[in-house]
């Protein structure tokens, strides 16, 4: 059983941003990982988090979850508050987000078509099995994976199919809020290229609000309506690149100046211009 | 009610109607009324949802599919509706939804076929992991800087040094079963002091190794299967491999020689436990005193019972520590295979420890052990 009381409204049309988060504290013993870090996504962007490595870019993501309780600070996911909520009470916002994890996080011992209808069991058990298995093949297809992958474990696939395949089962309830933690790591540029554009689609037909981290340049020049930098245990600086490049934070200059930064750039520049 | 479907059904006088859908299209929405359409009369000549203020795409889909089934056109839809149909269309197809049901008669045989085929290729796994490691050893045995000494004694701690209270308790309390109903028993004929006999030889014989071994086996084989078969499923003994280190050198020689070697002193220790548990009742419920039934037990027990108790234990560790690292290694794919694997370690150890024991306790008499 869900134990999620049947939440009413899905407020899709609703303005007020889905994640707020106030003076966020992550402490792991000693370690502060997050120091009064404060972040609002607007409602239907696709918010891209940079920062170094151990910045806490997944820390705050699980925070934002509540797979993480954080030390202090508030955070309102889709008008609900999260912080002070036991992990594993009702929260009532988990039927309206997906999330997809680093490695798929697919249940090994299902295949596909019922990694993605697991969720739909759980949370609308009156969806009859046939519709169910309908709806979780046409998830799998939107994902952009083969029908017949439907039917495979998750070990008879590649690292870039369990991430679709996760996609899949993130996307399965239709939600209002989508969590991406790194989706392009470990893909090819092509498949990478196809997973950017298929985000864009997606957030484009469904209305989506999504929370992506990352640490490919090119998705953050493709598609990403704003970025979010991670760095000093806040978010120094929220915007659209040109905007974060004016800060002259060294940091965010080095990000986006370098090497890597300018080949994207330039990749991007080429594009508008055909 | 808000967050509903609803729907009506106008009849459009030339046999077929028309069907209108009213409020939320949404997968929270779409459970309860989605049977009831699917029983409706097939044909209808429109479906109206200009009407619906909101959808996705599972509503997308189930408008899709009632247009499909009578072939009919969809009227009315928003721009996002539009968007979203487009996008289902997207996704149509006739394929198979579950996997292809074999019938009973044809999956029993199928599946004894596999068993079969599984069984000739699982010898030719046994022989070859034999094979590796007796490789393993004579590799050590040439260059012996390459032995792993602290993989060895750590090891030995988990298996052995660790597992101390826990065989001391248990043998303790068979010591005292054992004196208490044997003192029952011969009370019959008169013969409590008999009592020491059977406490001694058969815990020095028998029980003391085997319940070790079956401890060991519960405690150290199905850990030796859970770790190796996650380091497998984790890539790590692929990672070994590739920077040169033998995983059989590394990891499944060390827990063997661990292994073999506690037996010996845990299946000693266990039956001096026992024999202590005995002689405890002795004492207190059968009125030897405690320094005599340790005496009486030198006098009574012959030398050769000690010697068949430390023949055997290190065979049973090795069996033990053999099927836990053979199964381990057997790992692949997702992780209810490492459960599998090491449940089966453990059975196939204790079945085997068993067989052995029997085949011992036959051996030893006709050499003159009895």
């Amino acid at each position: 059983m869900a134990y999620e009381e049947p939440e009413a409204p899905h407020g899709r049309f609703s303005k007020e941003p889905p994640i707020v988060v106030k003076g966020l504290v992550n402490r792991f013993g000693d370690f502060t990982v997050h120091d009064g870090l404060d972040l609002t996504v607007n409602r239907g962007e696709i918010l891209g988090v940079v920062g170094g490595s151990g910045t806490g870019k997944s820390v705050m993501m699980r925070s934002i979850i509540g797979l993480q309780k954080p030390t202090a600070g508030d955070i309102d996911v889709l008008g609900r508050r999260i912080t002070g909520v036991d992990l594993d009470k009702r929260i009532g916002v988990r039927r309206r987000w997906g999330v997809l994890f680093q490695g798929g996080a697919l249940f090994s011992t299902l295949t596909v078509g019922e990694n993605v209808e697991v969720p739909l069991k759980e949370f609308y058990p009156d969806i009859s099995p046939q519709l169910r298995r309908e709806i979780a093949r046409f998830k799998v297809l939107l994902s952009g994976l083969p029908e017949e992958a439907a039917l495979k474990y998750p070990s008879e696939l590649s690292g870039g199919m369990k991430k679709r395949a996760g996609l899949a089962r993130a996307l399965a309830l239709d939600p209002e809020l989508l969590f991406l933690d790194e989706p392009t790591a470990g893909l090819d540029p092509i498949g990478a290229a196809a997973f950017d554009q298929q985000t864009k689609d997606l957030k484009e037909t469904l209305g989506l609000t999504v929370f992506l981290i990352t640490h490919d340049l090119d998705t953050l020049y493709e598609i990403c309506d704003r970025v979010a930098v991670l760095a000093d245990k806040k978010v120094i600086a929220v915007g659209t690149i040109p905007e974060l490049l004016e800060t002259g934070h060294p940091w965010i200059e080095e990000y986006f100046n370098g090497p890597r930064g300018r080949s994207a750039q330039a990749a991007q520049t080429r594009e508008q211009s055909d | 009610m808000q967050g509903a479907l609803t729907y009506t059904l106008d009849d459009d006088g030339a046999g077929a109607s028309r069907l209108v859908l009213e409020g939320q299209l949404l997968v929270s929405s779409v459970g309860p009324v989605e049977a009831e359409l699917d029983a409706l009369d097939p044909k209808f000549s429109e479906i109206d949802i200009a009407a619906v203020d909101e959808i996705d795409t599972v509503g997308a889909w189930v408008v899709s599919r009632l247009a499909k089934r009578s072939d009919c056109p969809i009227t009315g839809a928003s721009d996002t509706a539009k968007h979203l149909l487009d996008a289902v269309a997207d996704t149509v197809s006739d394929g198979d939804l579950t996997p292809e049901h074999v019938p009973v008669w044809e999956r029993v045989p199928l599946l004894l076929g596999g068993k079969v085929y599984q069984a000739r290729s699982g010898f030719f796994g046994v022989v070859s992991f034999l094979g590796a490691i007796i490789l393993g050893f004579a590799n050590l045995a040439r260059h012996p800087s390459r032995v792993p000494i602290r993989a060895v004694v750590r090891q030995m701690e988990m298996v052995g040094v660790s597992a101390l209270p826990i065989i001391g308790l248990m043998s303790f309390l068979i010591g005292i079963v054992i004196a208490q109903q044997g003192a029952v028993q011969l009370s019959q004929f008169g013969a409590e002091t008999l009592t020491v006999n059977l406490v001694g030889r058969i815990t020095l014989r028998e029980l003391g190794v085997l319940m070790t071994a079956i401890m060991v086996a519960g405690r150290s084989g199905s850990a030796f299967a859970a770790q190796i078969g996650t380091m497998k499923l984790t890539e790590e003994v692929d990672a070994m491999r590739t920077i040169g280190i033998s995983p059989i050198e590394r990891l499944v020689i060390p827990r063997i020689i661990a292994c073999t070697f506690m037996m010996i002193i845990l299946g000693f220790y266990s039956s001096v436990v026992g024999i202590i548990g005995g002689a405890v009742i002795g004492q207190f419920a059968l009125g030897i005193p405690f320094f005599n039934f340790l005496e009486r037990i030198q006098e009574v027990v012959p030398l050769h019972d000690v010697w068949v108790g430390l023949v055997k234990a290190p065979v049973f560790g090795l069996i033990v520590a053999l099927a836990g690292c053979y199964h381990g290694m057997q790992v692949k794919g997702n992780s209810e295979e490492v459960g599998l694997r090491t449940t089966m370690a453990v059975v196939s150890a204790i079945f085997a420890v068993i067989v052995l024991d029997a085949f011992f306790a036959v051996f030893f008499t006709e050499v003159g052990w009895g």
